[in-house]
């Protein structure tokens, strides 16, 4: 499907029109963040420390004095770079290898889908945090295990895809015409199941942000002073009895940016197939 | 016939028990540099090096480390805990029992919500309980479990004073106390599960309920209910069998981040103390059995599925 009609057809899901513009708008800030911010994100203002949102702390501060809006959207930097690598791994590496299984098939295909089989077999968020354990605990490192464990998806679907297209005319006729493989796989393979693979990278990329939320509240993520919506909740969490506000917006934080992702994938997969409306 | 798709569904089930213990052993590959330097710490003494590498096996090529591994693990040795010493085997099983009813506990929530969700809205399409079943459906999937857990803990445990906020009672020393303890928790565990039921049961219910043999079903008299649960059900509640395959698998994990918010001593606390502790063998031991217990509950499923589904020819 060319990028433009389903663009067209996006447009006119309204949901996921508005999600893909929150979205951007997310990653906009979290870039210009460290420049727009009100406050400086450590600096602490020891005489309005759990204060309530007003005028001069628009979400109000936490236990520290220390202002919950510029943490927000300081936090957000870590939400989107951890669904950005958490779907460029699985793209660059996934889609690949998916494509080569399912083109070449046979015993490497068989052995392959094993694998892959077995590694989705494993709850992502607690292989996330084996990997992450591994690695050493850091917010980059729990970055590179989401990626890790988005990967196998991706190849089965890139396989999926690849298994219905490579007996199509235009693959045959790229065949006979005298293409290597290499040349089919990009050049015409890719293409045709691209659209698939952008809906489920939608969908990924929501749940990145979620399992960095999770791993950085169960402090295997982003270590202080580095900023994470999930930290944020963990440092709530310890204040729970004393200023239950302090947990609000960072949580909303999270929903917002999850559902906005299912949304637009939701709204990429009707404008890529209309009849998937009915349900 | 039975007994052959049986027999096949196990030749699938074999390697994939091979490979996940493989993936398992091959986390300790990971770690960066020389893996005893880095669990022990930089202060360790070359003694404590020596015997880790040892017990770990660092010293053998990577094939035969993976052998004694697999080998004791089959056996039921596990190794013991770098941090406690106490056998691996040990602390897992203890633990399983509480993660088992928490989860449990969790599953019923998300079939007896998802159930209701999806039966109230399919009865009047586009009504307010239609439109409340569907804002659960999307939410359910978005939320943070553990924002989920932190509001209800505020409501329920802070504001009214009904539930503890934190600990476990088991089932069997005090059913009502268990009850207590384990309504948030398997709660907020279950919501995932509610919206996927709700959401899959929705779609499939519209699906079937459009089909040429429920309109046979109206006209001979039978009433919405009676459509809905003898026709309807039966043939949607298929594919969520499968779903509730994947929701086990899916509410183990979530264990990780529910009973470190609730402070249950289960598996999923477990593994979060032996990474912040940096305990490999016991972080490796609670990842193999739930990933056992993963394949174990897919290979049930798969079974059940043949067996319902008439469709499905064992051949």
């Amino acid at each position: 499907m060319r990028f433009k009609v389903m663009m067209r057809r996006l447009y006119y899901e309204r949901l996921a029109f508005l999600s893909l513009i929150y979205l951007l708008l997310l990653i906009l800030l979290s870039i210009i963040a460290p420049f727009i911010v009100p406050f400086d994100p450590e600096a602490q203002d020891l005489n309005n420390i759990m204060a309530a949102p007003n005028s001069h702390h628009w979400f109000g501060t936490d236990e520290l004095g220390r202002d919950i809006f510029t943490r927000i959207l300081l936090g957000g930097q870590a939400a989107i770079q951890a669904g950005l690598i958490g779907i460029m791994i699985p793209l660059l590496v996934g889609v690949p290898l998916g494509v080569i299984s399912g083109y070449m098939g046979g015993i490497v295909d068989d052995i392959f889908m094993r694998v892959v089989d077995a590694i989705l077999s494993f709850p992502a968020i607690l292989l996330a945090l084996a990997i992450t354990g591994a690695l050493g605990v850091s917010l980059w490192n729990a970055m590179i295990a989401i990626g890790i464990i988005f990967t196998p998806q991706f190849a089965r679907l890139a396989r999926g895809q690849t298994l219905q297209v490579r007996r199509e005319p235009y693959v045959e006729a790229a065949k006979i015409s005298g293409s290597g493989p290499f040349w089919i796989m990009v050049r015409h393979i890719f293409p045709n199941i691209a659209s698939p693979i952008i809906v489920q990278a939608s969908f990924s990329f929501s749940l990145a942000i979620l399992v960095e939320a999770s791993l950085s509240f169960l402090g295997m993520g982003a270590q202080s002073p580095q900023i994470s919506w999930g930290g944020m909740l963990h440092q709530a969490y310890s204040m729970i009895f004393v200023n239950p506000l302090m947990m609000l917006f960072p949580g909303i934080a999270i929903l917002l940016s999850v559902l906005a992702g299912n949304f637009l994938g939701d709204g990429l997969r009707i404008a890529i197939d209309p009849r998937m409306k009915r349900t | 016939m039975f007994f052959r798709f049986l027999l096949r569904r196990i030749f699938y089930v074999i390697p994939m028990l091979l490979i996940t213990t493989l993936i398992v052993f091959s986390l300790i590959l990971l770690i960066p540099g020389d893996p005893a330097l880095a669990l022990l710490g930089d202060n360790a003494t070359a003694e404590k090096l020596a015997a880790l590498r040892a017990q770990l096996g660092l010293d053998q090529p990577i094939i035969m480390q993976y052998w004694h591994w697999l080998t004791n693990a089959i056996q039921g040795d596990l190794g013991r805990s770098l941090f406690t010493g106490e056998y691996v085997s040990d602390a897992v099983f203890t633990r399983l029992g509480v993660t088992f009813q928490v989860v449990a506990m969790a599953m019923i929530f998300s079939f007896a919500f998802g159930l209701l969700f999806a039966i109230t809205s399919v009865i009047k399409p586009n009504s307010w309980m239609d439109y409340i079943a569907r804002f659960f459906g999307v939410l359910g999937t978005a939320i943070p479990n553990f924002w989920l857990a932190m509001i209800l803990v505020v409501l329920f445990s802070v504001h009214l004073g009904w539930l503890p906020a934190t600990g476990f009672t088991s089932i069997s020393d005090h059913p009502v106390d268990f009850m207590k303890s384990v309504l948030l928790p398997s709660f907020c565990l279950g919501s995932f599960g509610a919206a996927q039921i709700t959401r899959q049961l929705r779609s499939s219910l519209i699906e079937v309920l459009e089909s040429d043999y429920i309109r046979t079903a109206y006209s001979k008299g039978l009433l919405l209910w009676q459509v809905i649960w003898k026709h309807g059900l039966r043939n949607a509640l298929l594919p969520v069998v499968t779903t509730a395959g994947l929701l086990f698998g899916n509410m183990l994990g979530a264990t990780v981040v529910i009973e470190s918010v609730f402070a249950i001593p289960g598996m999923g606390q477990l593994a979060v103390h032996s990474i912040l502790q940096r305990d490999f063998p016991m972080l490796q031991g609670v990842v193999l059995i739930m990933v056992l217990m993963i394949l174990i509950i897919n290979f049930i499923t798969d079974v059940i599925y043949g067996v319902l589904d008439p469709r499905i020819e064992f051949e």
